[in-house]
């Protein structure tokens, strides 16, 4: 008896890995950011509709656009997913039973929602929708994990307090799929438990209208007495942006089903390096996670794109003075959008591409694609579309043809260094 | 006409003030009660609410993790068996370990910011909440609307400071790591010395204060809402709570006794109600000169 028992725990007390990928989930705050997101590797994308999201300042997706951009996933075989993760109010109610059917009519393959009441109308009217609970309704337990999945969600977006080893446990005690932030800018309070905004401007955090006031600069006294000295940092509430890149074994190993980058409102530089990243990372894991290794680049072309210090949130232990923004002024990301591939001529190696920042001959630039292509290159001469030679690329979206050093496709982005 | 209590010397105080119900646990358990009733000594309180005539409720309302669930079934059938009134809950969990564990005793939902509109509150109580405690940022239509479509009772805060932020980090020891200061600058718990003042706004101290669930910001004003109890009847509104934290008892005693004699003045009689300035008075002589009192969002429209 003892020794079977012995055996058992010898043979499964060893590192788990998982024959299920997990799935890499991006923002796409606009159908151009969509299609990037899928086109460098995401395997679901979540966007914003006209109502009932939190992003309430972002370029948001008509119904229209959301059909063009779930038969755009569908290529790839990639899905659409839909925020709806405000905590309404009596005046939102009306239209949200109407809208979610809508959405189920364009192809969404899942909403995300943290209300109550949204979640049943979802339920109740559009049963094609998968229901995600937002990380919205903090949900930091195994047990709370199980009651929504009693309520019938495939899926359950943990709370960013939620530690790795927290998340071992939920998987391993309930079976339901289980969604993570893994990477971009977090709340620095229990996601929903703030209403700074509602305060300072009015303006309703939970419906979308958060103006961030927890990275304004405050002065903290102490007994009737700044607890500043002269030269010192203000205290604000704003935390370090996440980045779980050196840690995918980890991840995938505690069984997390849905990889989660943030980011609806980043620039398509942005969603397509971070999701480059990390799509490359997660297939080379799954593909032999024995001999896995984390690659350098794929630390640089993060911080390529990144705007914010990094951190690894609450994974590991409680952030603290290392894991907050005391310092000025946020610097903006080292390198830029300058254009993207449109088109390759294999024969001459001319390519065309479409202008979204300036650059000019004798300029440094890297061009990247997906699958971690990239290589760096001096511009050479360059012309417009009608072959006249050009000293400076100034206009926006402007076509313009020039010779790379190495072959490129359409969608590869060229960058540029700033600082 | 509710408050939070942190001792059984404050359930007293309170009850004899006007309080007709307390709200009562401890940090474990429930979010920022302004003192700590520990499970052993819920009995005693128990029995100094109802030996007044008073209710007594438990807060159980924290968001919790995987390693507080095991100490659940215990404390919800303490609580049941303490003889309280009913249990104030927020993470699903409870309601799991309810069903199981403490079958009959009523339960609140109060997931604070986040109990915003009667079809998130009817969930709840579909699923066993007789009340909701609802989010203090709706205005008086919401909470109209709200009420009459819940199909249960709705509990509104009608003084004091709210909770307007809740991190699970340690932002006030981190910040004096940072600044290089010693930790002991600051005391653990509801500390009524911490403010915060934000550079645009140097006229609003904020309250904070750190505990082992992380970091809380509080409102710079209290919210009033005496003025508008008539309204608050009206619409249907069945509980109105008055929130003891980072005050004084006496503080707390003035504005029960004055919350008291408008309802009873209201229960009298509602035609010949009229509102008392003396009331209002009361409070303002206890009011802090640097807190303003005001009617929070209940006449506001709010965008985003």
């Amino acid at each position: 008896m003892s020794s079977t028992s012995t055996q058992h725990k010898l043979r499964f007390s060893g590192k788990r890995h998982r024959l299920a990928k997990p799935e890499l989930l991006a923002p796409a705050g606009s159908l151009e950011k969509l299609k990037f997101a899928v086109h460098y590797g995401a395997d679901a994308v979540y966007i914003g509709g006209q109502k009932y999201g939190l992003r309430s300042n972002a370029d948001n997706f008509t119904f229209e656009e959301m059909r063009e951009g779930v038969e755009f996933a569908a290529r790839y075989g990639a899905k659409v997913f839909v925020a709806t993760n405000i905590y309404a109010h009596q005046e939102d109610l009306d239209g949200v039973a109407e809208y979610l059917k809508q959405l189920e009519d364009a192809g969404i393959a899942a909403i995300i929602a943290a209300d109550p009441a949204i979640v049943e109308t979802a339920q109740r009217v559009a049963p094609k929708l998968e229901v995600h609970l937002s990380t919205q309704q903090s949900t930091m337990n195994w047990q709370a994990v199980q009651f929504w999945k009693e309520e019938g969600l495939p899926r359950v977006v943990l709370a960013r307090e939620t530690t790795m080893e927290e998340i071992a446990e939920m998987k391993a005690r309930v079976d339901v799929e289980l969604e993570v932030f893994i990477h971009g800018a977090m709340c620095s309070s229990v996601s929903g438990r703030c209403v700074l905004s509602n305060h300072f401007t009015d303006r309703d955090s939970n419906r979308g209208g958060c103006c961030q006031s927890c990275r304004w600069k405050y002065d903290l006294h102490a007994d009737e007495q700044s607890v500043m000295e002269p030269g010192q940092n203000p205290f604000t509430m704003g935390s370090k942006d996440l980045c779980m890149i050196r840690h995918i074994p980890d991840l995938v190993d505690a069984g997390v089903d849905s990889f989660k980058i943030e980011g609806r409102m980043k620039s398509i530089h942005y969603v397509a390096s971070v999701v480059n990243v990390y799509r490359q990372a997660i297939d080379a894991y799954m593909a032999d996670p024995d001999r896995y290794e984390l690659r350098p680049e794929w630390i640089e072309d993060i911080g390529k794109a990144a705007n914010r210090p990094l951190n690894t949130g609450f994974f590991y232990t409680t952030p603290g003075a290392e894991e907050h923004i005391y310092e000025p002024e946020e610097k903006p990301a080292p390198y830029d959008f300058a254009a993207v591939v449109t088109d390759y001529d294999e024969s001459t190696g001319i390519a065309t591409v479409q202008q979204r920042s300036p650059f000019r001959p004798g300029m440094e630039v890297e061009f990247f694609g997906p699958g971690g292509r990239q290589f760096v290159q001096t511009l050479g001469e360059m012309t417009d579309e009608e072959g006249n030679p050009l000293t400076v690329a100034r206009h926006p979206l402007q076509k313009i043809r020039l010779k790379t050093e190495f072959p490129v496709a359409p969608l590869d982005i060229m960058r540029k260094r700033l600082h | 006409m509710q408050i939070s209590a942190g001792s059984v010397g404050q359930i007293e105080r309170y009850v004899r003030a006007g309080a007709s119900a307390v709200i009562v646990g401890e940090s474990r358990f429930g979010m920022r009660q302004p003192g700590d009733i520990a499970a052993d000594d819920l009995k005693a309180a128990v029995a100094a609410a109802h030996g007044l005539g008073a209710k007594i409720y438990v807060n159980a309302n924290k968001l919790f993790r995987n390693s507080e669930i095991d100490l659940l079934p215990d404390y919800l059938r303490t609580v049941q068996e303490a003889g309280a009134d009913a249990l104030v809950f927020g993470d699903p969990a409870i309601l799991l370990n309810a069903r199981q564990h403490a079958q009959g005793l009523p339960l609140f939902w109060n997931a604070e910011m986040t109990g915003t509109n009667s079809s998130s509150a009817s969930f709840w109580g579909r699923r066993g909440a007789s009340r909701a405690v609802i989010a203090r940022e709706l205005n008086e239509e919401e909470i109209a609307d709200l009420k009459s479509k819940a199909g249960m009772e709705v509990q509104v805060q009608v003084h004091g400071m709210t909770n307007i932020y809740h991190s699970h980090r340690n932002l006030l020891q981190s910040y004096l790591e940072h600044l290089g200061r010693e930790a002991t600058l600051i005391r653990k718990g509801a500390d009524n010395g911490l403010f915060l003042v934000e550079a645009e706004r140097p006229d609003e101290k904020f309250p904070v204060y750190e505990d082992d669930y992380g970091t809380h910001v509080m409102s710079p004003d209290d919210i009033c809402l005496l003025e508008a109890l008539p309204e608050l009847i009206q619409a249907g509104v069945d509980s109105f709570y008055v929130e003891a934290l980072l005050k004084s008892d006496e503080y707390n005693e003035t504005v029960l006794r004055s919350y008291r004699k408008a309802l009873d003045q209201w229960k009298s009689g509602p035609d010949e109600y009229s509102f008392d300035e003396r009331w209002l008075d009361d409070i303002r002589k206890v009011q802090s000169s640097d807190r303003e009192l005001g009617f929070g969002f209940l006449y506001k429209e709010q965008v985003y």
